[in-house]
């Protein structure tokens, strides 16, 4: 499309059963009770000046321009603040509000500067285009008494200018901040004249203060007081796509404004129904990786990783990669050889590297990230509901009363749902957080959890049926819900469990740490305080229990009652933007898409006759197991798309030492990762700005990807694939992902009703899409289970195998950062490196003070696996005895640290619990220095002057 | 495979199915490396030196046949 701003109806929609008529400027209009004059004018077509209004922030009532005149009615009251009712009589054009209107801007204009012409927000102005409506021709004050012409730009963030000297005082970035956000960073300073917008402290600038570069100031200003630095440099954008965030899971879609071929800026979609028309500092700012200088375009090939790369043509990188796959085939059978499908990747590319594996390789030893982050919701949610998936939509948590928060950060990871569920919070929603640190939720501006269970890292399991034994023995339980909806049989096995007086917060305190009261008092409000929902994240999964602990939340939903409508749900924050769907797509080694089972007979016979194949019917290898066949030398070849299993993976050595055992490592990537350090073939990748196809996001909400630019590389990845394929011999020729798409939906009754058309047409879709769904499914579970009855499952706690002891007293847990996403190859690659440089340790002070150890000093992290060094940060986050940091940055590769030991059912990582050591140290470590050469010199491009990155 | 993996595996799925009385647990965690394990790690289990091994997880293990798998 070309490019118009997005509609603005100047305040929030109003959702209600009674309508009300009235009559605006002799039009009859009818709208919900509860409308604003100035949205039932804007919906009708007749839209009333306004400045301090937008449809995102409540009605303010500032500005003086969007003033009407009603019969009946004294004054010229303001239409935003003025609710529509029966019979009323409107008008918004008049002699008398002309002139108002114009006094007030001409008040405005004389404080504003008037260099329209070299203005960058010229043409995209709501005060330029405001002076134009009412008429502005003059100013009577002139322009020489006092104003603010003369204040500086505060320059420091990264993206965005603040220009006071353009300020009208609106405040819309203040209440942006306030209502959207949820941080409260700015604020109005000063009153009458001296009203500035001041970013915290008077001492600070916005770089320094608590704004967390979301970018909803920037997008609620009307002028070019607050505006993107790449809008001054490039100009204003001419035309805008809509396209899904390649970042986390929330799955926030933008408007891609672009002038020609270059991306100008993102700006959240209104529309989006995941975002709302919000955003984060990653999805709003941080795209510029996708123009890197490390960038890899062309496919480079060598015989041995000691080698230079050398680049080759595509062709010859595919027929060499097929020539070796098949001989290697030929030797050592199909089940050597293997792939891994990325959760950054599109629906249509993941199923069709899973496709390669299992039709062309001829195992099934595919597997994906969501291995070392949700397979155990999969597991877990499979077991007792019937489908690995969380049940409600984003929108949902606005009707939630108590929410549960069990191991997730989501104002780091999940920031744009955050917001959602902070605005709840302030409504008045109750909040229980259970997380070893004191994340921000706990306490933040207006919002306050009503208990925080700071537990011992790995004790889930006893916490949960600690709070079960409460909900049960004090007759909490919806015996109701239970009989009509669950296994009555099963429930009455699990509740005696828990019964059990060893089961009890009092018995089981020692072991978690919690203050028994405390549980007692969060387990009572959860079952009794309305609507509960539960979210968690990889605090819950990345366990020994991961499994265990996704049952148990499972359990204490269905005991409650808390299950198949608005407000309630099990809802899993996944970390990745296609986590949800590439687990969907048949990723995981034992299941074709739609999540059944390799072996069953009758789901092989449907995709052999459509692929003209024979599938084996054995489950293939999970990632871990992939390396320890690769050391046994049964595993000699593998193709990893946008993936970097030797950062993100735990034990590194272990993951260097598999890849190193194998024949063949293909990577196919943006950038040469720290996997690649070990590859024989590089095939570079495009960016999701470069490609057509699906993400599907946590609510299970599947929203289309499109191409806004050509691929550097030349091609999309699904393109790539293909190729593999047909060099292998498999003759596939689809011609656009959404062919890729129709054959899901012809493979997969959960997507049966999937297409790009429908996807047009409808926006979104949340699965399952069939023919019982036909518009899709935003809660799941309503009138019954998937699996039929609800599945309690008795979850007893195992303590894991890593333990505390004299040499490694020290509970390491490890986590993520708002401006930084997983290993750190896109957001290191932009300016978001500013707020996060490198990985630091988070330490106690009591901890610290034992050690000697102060904020910034270098430390030595060790674990039983192996040692690495950073810098010390000394917090209260962290209760004492824990430790923390992140696995953002290869220089400090903190899963050196991190065990072998993994969840029980699906062998995910225990990176929660690492047993370690910290002490003084002089910098990096000799691993960190030997590691350092050897990426360099494994990067070496044949005929490059110096290695990428 | 490492073979001192694949027992430290079985034993776990064992203790966590355990709670659910040796007849049950047994059947739950034959069926689970039947359905989760790939070919070469059912084949190097079962011939485990069962002393390694949790007892449930030894009795589930000889239910698992001795392939091929």
């Amino acid at each position: 499309m070309g490019y118009e701003p997005q509609a603005d109806f100047g305040t929030p929609e109003v959702l209600s059963e009674t309508i009300v008529s009235l009559t605006i400027d002799g039009r009859a209009v009818s709208v919900p009770a509860g409308t604003s004059v100035m949205r039932a004018a804007a919906e009708s077509g007749g839209a009333i000046p306004k400045l301090c209004a937008s449809d995102n922030l409540a009605a303010f009532g500032s500005c003086r321009l969007c003033l009407v005149e009603v019969d009946g009615m004294r004054g010229t009251p303001a239409s935003c603040t003025t609710p529509v009712a029966d019979g009323m009589v409107v008008h918004t054009q008049t002699p008398r509000l002309q002139k108002l209107r114009k006094g007030v801007m001409e008040l405005y204009i004389s404080d504003h500067p008037l260099d329209c012409l070299t203005c960058s927000a010229n043409n995209d102005c709501e005060l330029q285009d405001m002076a134009a409506q009412v008429g502005l021709r003059d100013v009577r004050y002139g322009y020489e008494g006092a104003n603010h012409l003369g204040l500086g730009v505060d320059s420091s963030n990264p993206y965005f200018d603040f220009d006071p000297s353009k300020c009208i005082a609106c405040s819309r970035c203040v209440r942006a901040c306030d209502e959207v956000q949820g941080t409260l960073a700015l604020t109005m300073d000063g009153r009458g004249f001296a009203s500035t917008i001041s970013a915290g402290q008077s001492a600070d600038n916005f770089l320094s203060s608590e704004c967390v570069s979301c970018g909803a100031c920037v997008q609620a200003c009307p002028t070019a007081t607050l505006q993107e630095k790449a809008v001054k440099e490039i100009g204003k954008p001419e035309r805008a796509v809509i396209t899904t965030c390649a970042y986390c899971g929330v799955g926030c879609t933008f408007r891609a404004e672009m002038r020609g071929e270059q991306l100008v800026r993102m700006v959240p979609w209104k529309d989006g129904k995941a975002n709302r028309g919000h955003s984060c500092v990653k999805g709003r700012f941080a795209w510029g990786y996708a123009h890197h200088k490390d960038r890899i375009t062309r496919p480079m090939i060598r015989e041995s990783i000691d080698q230079p790369w050398r680049e080759v043509s595509w062709d010859e990188a595919l027929a060499h990669t097929a020539s070796r796959l098949n001989a290697i085939k030929t030797q050592y059978g199909a089940r050597a050889l293997g792939g891994i499908t990325s959760s950054r990747c599109t629906n249509e590319e993941t199923f069709l590297v899973q496709k390669l594996v299992r039709a062309g390789f001829g195992s099934n030893n595919v597997d994906t990230c969501a291995r070392v982050c949700h397979s155990p919701t999969g597991y877990g949610l499979k077991q007792t509901f019937g489908t690995s998936a969380g049940t409600q939509d984003f929108d949902s948590v606005m009707d939630a009363d108590v929410i549960l928060l069990i191991g997730a950060n989501p104002t780091d990871a999940h920031p744009v749902f955050a917001s959602r569920m902070k605005r709840r919070l302030r409504q008045g929603a109750k909040l229980i957080v259970i997380d070893p640190r004191r994340i921000d939720l706990v306490r933040s501006p207006h919002v306050e959890a009503a208990h925080h269970l700071p537990l011992q890292p790995g004790t889930n399991v006893a916490v949960l049926t600690a709070m079960a034994h409460v909900i049960v023995t004090e007759g909490l339980a919806d015996e109701a819900f239970i009989r009509e909806r669950c296994d009555w049989d099963e429930y009455q096995d699990w509740a005696a469990f828990v019964s059990d007086a060893r089961h009890s917060p009092e018995a089981l305190e020692a072991v978690t740490r919690v203050p028994a009261a405390d549980l007692r008092a969060a387990a009572r409000l959860y079952a009794t305080g309305g609507n509960g929902a539960i979210y968690y994240g990889l605090g819950v999964t990345e366990h020994s229990q991961g499994s265990s602990t996704v049952m148990a939340i499972a359990n204490l939903a269905m005991a409650t009652g808390n299950i198949g409508r608005r407000g309630v749900g099990v809802n899993p924050l996944r970390g990745q933007n296609n986590v949800q769907g590439a687990c969907d797509m048949g990723s995981f080694p034992h299941e074709l898409s739609g999540y059944r089972h390799i072996s069953d007979g009758a789901t092989r016979a449907l995709f052999e006759a459509d692929w003209g194949v024979s599938l084996d019917p054995e489950p293939g290898l999970r990632i871990p197991n992939m390396l320890d066949a690769a050391v046994d030398g049964s595993f000699r070849a593998i193709y990893i798309q946008g993936e970097d299993i030797l950062q993100s993976d735990p034990n590194t050595h272990h993951v260097a030492a598999g890849l190193k055992a194998m024949d063949l490592v293909i990577v196919h990537d943006l950038f040469l990762n720290e996997t690649a350090n070990y590859a024989h073939v590089f095939l570079p990748g495009s960016t999701f700005l470069e490609k057509d196809g699906t993400f599907t996001n946590a609510e299970r909400r599947i929203q289309l990807v499109r191409k806004v630019m050509e691929p550097a590389n030349g091609l999309e990845d699904w393109q790539v694939t293909q190729a593999l394929a047909n060099a292998m011999g498999l003759g596939w020729s689809y011609s656009h992902p959404s062919e890729i798409m129709d054959e899901i939906a012809r493979l997969t009754p959960t997507f049966a009703g999937v297409s790009f058309a429908r996807l047009e047409e409808a926006g979104s879709l949340q699965w399952p899409v069939n023919a019982a769904h036909p518009d899709g499914s935003p809660i799941m579970h309503e009138d019954g289970f998937v699996r039929g009855k609800g599945h309690f499952v008795v979850t007893d706690y195992i303590p894991t195998d890593e333990r505390t002891g004299p040499r490694y007293p020290l509970l390491l847990t490890t986590g993520r950062i708002l401006s930084q996403y997983n290993v750190g190859a896109q957001t290191r690659r932009t300016e978001n490196s500013i707020w996060h440089e490198e990985d630091v340790l988070e330490i106690h002070p009591t901890d610290a003070e034992n050690r000697g150890l102060t904020s910034g000093d270098w430390v030595r992290l060790a674990s039983r696996t192996g040692e690495t060094t950073l810098r010390a940060l000394v917090t209260d986050r962290v209760a004492p005895g824990v430790v923390y940091t992140t696995f953002h940055h290869p220089t400090t590769q903190a899963n050196v640290v991190t065990t072998d030991y993994s969840d029980w059912a699906t062998n995910c990582p225990e990176y929660k619990v690492t047993a370690v050591q910290v002490a003084p140290s002089n910098g990096p470590s000799d691993w960190q220095r030997d590691y350092d050469a050897q990426a360099r010199q494994s990067r070496r491009i044949a005929g490059h002057a110096e290695a990428a990155e | 495979m490492n073979i001192d993996t694949l027992v430290m595996m079985a034993n776990q799925i064992a203790r966590n199915f355990a709670v659910r009385g040796e007849e049950a647990a047994v059947a739950a965690v034959a069926e689970h490396i039947r359905d989760f394990w790939d070919p070469r790690m059912k084949a190097a289990i079962v011939s485990a030196n069962i002393d390694q091994l949790d007892p449930i997880a030894a009795k589930a293990i000889a239910r698992l046949g001795s392939g091929p798998f």
